[in-house]
């Protein structure tokens, strides 16, 4: 409509969508490097070529809707989405899982949309639930932590797995995968044994969450609170996260302790800490005020842990951030706040 | 001293003071022509008093305050009036206006003036007519009439008169350096403003990056005791008005209300000295200092201007480089871009900025608005900038009203905050002109069917009155020949209430004599029968009358 060249203010901090982005990949790399270091070379090939993917995608549908395609390339906003959804596929999963995966995040959830800027959910979390209800069994198949794992693959054998399915000497997907910790959690709380029964010299639970789940989450927490810190996302929206899954895991924890996971167990395990700094803030698509978020954040928290305890799938991150995505334009709508010179209407 | 608050939102911008404070304020030379516009002010323009060729004396008026909003213009110097007519002004819009032209005859002759020490002993009213035939207003940028400001009414007690010495933009020094040198005058005009608006406690209001002004207001007040100096945390827009009072005093303005309703005015504080020089000393307002910086400027400096000197004058002054690529009066975050340097400075001009694109780059690409919210942390009025942007892009007028487009002050940290470098103000302004001709269109519109509805009105008045004349007309005629005048009165239709209400007093005095009438006296112990019969009487009578009719 207008681009105006001479009207003020004529000074910028000097800010950009690109640097606050590159920030954000910067918080991820802990993330990858521990990921990889616990659950093999598969992590970083699946980041790698996801990203790879998304940014020819992305390119794509830039030339086909005619935008400047050099600018929005740079932005980065469609790398943490492969980044995003990279971390949550399963190692060894097959390339055309990934495809068709970053291919529906971009094309379906984002540009279809409007672009950057327009999508009204997280385009990560709408391709990961897409690939989870369509293709169960490849996006199940996780495999142990390393030091459970007797059959490390290297690189070049993880790349061959990855593109041809071949896997090395006798070996079989079947053979190498394990379930995760929430899932064997939920499955064997389904066959009524307790708590202490299921975890008792299991090694898939460490000391207080997922065994090698901890590391990851420990990294998500280190580069969340350098977001924090560098004021790139507020803190409203994880601490709230966290703070509902920890108050909701810890009220059914003390109603009975073998029914109920502890709340450690929760925060340190499966997705919870990556989603609360990673994904639940992405901006485009959470609320955007200060008492929103707290109420955002709160209910993917909420969502989070009614899932995992009573729903049908062991997590439930992608799904809790899309419910609340839907509400965040009403949250905002009815949290916005006291405008100054006010009092104490409005 | 109280403790201070602090308001929500804000940033903090380089602000390049330390260029144009290394020297002292320097009293630019007399420029070939001064360029005066009538309208400097907000209010209604000037009205001038000279005419072509008048030879006029420094301090002289040369235009007249019009209306109550408005203040008078004088003679910076003197000299002959060579013309009036339309000019270049410094505007947004870049348009001209009406402007007195003076050539000065390098005399620097002064009007008779008789000088006044005793000013803490008039009469309120007598400084305000005094501050507003000197010309005065806000030097802080917005140019309201002081005189106003100086006026709270019987009813308003004032509190706290708050100066304003925070000079918050980015570059401009002028404040800064007029309390370290002018410390007294500034001194001075703030007691008498107290005393013009009897305010019980006065605090002149420093951020903490002008140490020197500190110190100095600080040694010249030691011995006042209504009067304090406060040192804020430097933090941008803590200058504008309803801030500064959040600051100082913790009372929120409301949004649609003034200072005075909270017990607080704020002057400037060279609006101050100003009012010390017209109280005392009978100057009118003719010159202010002017901030010449930027980095197309060799030598970045305070000048002591007179109003109406072209700008090219300061640049040349300062030695600016050829290569100017925005040419700014005012501050980087609220100035506007002047488009010839032909244009004059105006009692309001604080500020002359000129810049290359090194220092204040062009923004790069507009990207969408990714919703991070940056904006809404930074604007000081708690505003939702994002949504204000959205329904600007989407011309939703309604809308943006209700997310009070109109508590916006424009003060830019949205835009500077914004990662996506959306120009968010450029929005915010286009939106306002847009729902304010919107308005205006309404009203015209308003006007148009009124005068429709009016003359529509009047033409069905006159038909009726000329069908009522005919029909009273023909009545007359007739009533000649009736001889029941009541009768005749009530068919022409009463024409005016105090008519009915004669008719019908008199009717209900004709109703209780015809009842009296009707009840003979030897009535009040009838039996059944006698009644009856009576009833039967009266009712034949009734309608024998009705027939009569
Ligand atoms: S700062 Fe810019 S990108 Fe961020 S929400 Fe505000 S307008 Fe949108
Ligand atoms: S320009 Fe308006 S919306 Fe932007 S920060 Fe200032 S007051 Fe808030």
């Amino acid at each position: 409509m207008l681009t105006p060249k001479h009207s003020s203010p004529y000074k910028y901090a000097s800010n950009s969508v690109t640097s606050v982005m590159m920030w954000v990949v910067l918080a991820l790399l802990p993330v990858i490097g521990v990921q990889t270091y616990i659950f093999g070379w598969g992590v970083v090939v699946n980041v790698l070529f996801t990203v790879a993917v998304a940014l020819g995608v992305e390119g794509l549908m830039l030339a086909m809707r005619k935008r400047p395609i050099f600018p929005f390339l740079s932005d980065g906003s469609v790398v943490i989405t492969a980044i995003l959804l990279g971390l949550a596929l399963p190692p060894l999963a097959p390339w055309w899982l990934m495809v068709v995966g970053i291919s529906f995040a971009v094309i379906f959830a984002k540009h279809l949309y409007g672009g950057l800027g327009y999508n009204p959910f997280n385009p990560a979390m709408v391709a990961y639930a897409m690939l989870l209800v369509s293709f169960p069994l490849e996006m199940t198949m996780w495999f142990p932590p390393h030091e459970l794992n007797n059959n490390p693959l290297n690189l070049i054998e993880t790349i061959t797995v990855i593109f041809t399915g071949q896997l090395p000497g006798q070996l079989s997907l079947d053979s190498l995968s394990m379930a995760t910790p929430l899932d064997s959690l939920k499955t064997e709380l389904g066959l009524d044994k307790s708590i202490s029964q299921i975890t008792t010299g299991n090694p898939l639970f460490g000391w207080f969450g997922g065994a090698g789940w901890e590391w990851v989450s420990f990294a998500a927490l280190a580069g969340g609170c350098g977001l924090i810190y560098k004021k790139i996302i507020s803190w409203h929206i994880p601490i709230a996260v966290i703070g509902s899954i920890t108050l909701l895991s810890g009220v059914f924890y003390l109603i009975d302790a073998e029914q109920y996971a502890s709340p450690l167990f929760h925060i340190f395990s499966g997705a919870t800490l990556l989603g609360a700094f990673f994904i639940a803030t992405d901006p485009v698509t959470a609320s955007t005020t200060p008492v929103g978020r707290l109420i955002y954040g709160a209910g993917i928290g909420l969502l989070t842990y009614v899932i995992r305890t009573w729903g049908g799938y062991p997590d439930a991150i992608a799904f809790a951030v899309l419910l609340m995505n839907i509400s965040a334009p009403t949250i905002d709508y009815y949290t916005r706040p006291r405008i100054f010179g006010y009092g104490d209407k409005k | 001293m109280s403790p201070l608050w602090s308001f929500p939102g804000g940033i903090h911008p380089p602000m390049h003071k330390e260029e144009s404070t290394r020297s002292p304020i320097v009293k630019l030379p007399l420029p070939e022509r001064l360029i005066l516009p009538l309208h400097q002010h907000i209010g209604a323009p000037s009205t001038p008093d000279v005419n072509l060729g008048d030879q006029v004396l420094k301090g002289q008026r040369i235009a007249h305050a019009d209306g109550y909003v408005s203040v008078a213009l004088h003679a910076p110097t003197s000299g002959t009036i060579t013309d009036i007519g339309e000019y270049p002004i410094p505007h947004p819009s870049g348009l001209s206006d009406l402007c007195i032209i003076l050539s000065p005859d390098g005399q620097e002759k002064w009007i008779s003036r008789e000088t006044k020490d005793d000013y803490l002993f008039m009469d309120a009213s007598h400084l305000r007519n005094r501050v507003r035939d000197a010309g005065i207003v806000g030097l802080g940028g917005a140019g309201f009439p002081a005189f106003i400001k100086l006026n709270p009414g019987p009813r308003n007690v004032i509190e706290t008169l708050i100066i304003n010495g925070i000079e918050c933009e980015p570059y401009i020094s002028c404040d800064d350096m007029l309390m370290r040198e002018r410390t007294a005058n500034i001194v001075s005009g703030v007691k008498i403003i107290a005393h013009a608006v009897q305010a019980r406690q006065s605090i002149i209001a420093i951020e903490d990056n002008k140490p020197e002004a500190y110190q100095a207001m600080l040694e010249a007040t030691a011995n006042e005791p209504d009067l304090s100096v406060v040192q804020c945390p430097t933090i941008y827009p803590q200058g504008s008005e309803k801030q500064l009072i959040y600051v100082v005093t913790g009372k929120e303005v409301p949004s649609d209300g003034l200072p005075l309703n909270v017990g607080v005015v704020v002057h400037n504080v060279g609006t101050a000295a100003a009012i010390y020089s017209a109280i005392a000393k009978a100057e009118p307002l003719i010159s202010r200092i002017v901030t010449v910086t930027g980095d197309a400027i060799r030598k970045p400096q305070n000048l002591e201007v007179l109003i109406g000197t072209p700008i090219r004058s300061l640049l040349d002054f300062c030695d600016a480089q050829t290569q100017i690529d925005q040419l700014i009066m005012g501050g980087p975050m609220m100035g506007f871009t002047i488009h010839t340097p032909l244009a004059s400075v105006l009692k309001t001009t604080n500020c002359i900025l000129a810049t290359t694109y090194n220092s204040l780059p062009e923004k790069n690409m507009e990207m969408p608005c990714i919703r991070c919210g940056a904006c809404a942390d930074a604007c000081p009025i708690k505003l939702l900038p994002q949504q204000l942007y959205w329904y600007a892009r989407a011309k939703d007028f309604e809308k943006i009203q209700d997310y009070n487009l109109f508590d916006c002050i424009e003060c830019g940290c949205c835009a500077y905050v914004c990662p996506s470098n959306i120009p968010l103000v450029h929005y915010y302004r286009y939106a306002k002109t847009e729902i304010w001709s919107k308005e205006r269109e309404q009203q015209k519109a308003d006007i148009a069917r009124q005068r429709h509805d009016f003359r529509a009105e009047r033409l069905a008045k006159e038909k009726a009155e000329k069908a009522a004349r005919h029909k009273r007309k023909r009545n007359e005629l007739k009533e000649k020949s009736d001889p029941s005048k009541k009768e005749t009165l009530i068919k022409n239709g009463a024409k005016s209430k105090k008519k009915a209400a004669i008719l019908e007093a008199m009717e209900r005095v004709q109703a209780k004599k015809e009842a009296h009438k009707t009840e003979p006296k030897n009535t009040v112990n009838l039996t059944e029968e006698q009644q009856r019969k009576i009833d039967q009487i009266n009712k034949k009578r009734e309608t024998r009358k009705n027939n009569e009719d």
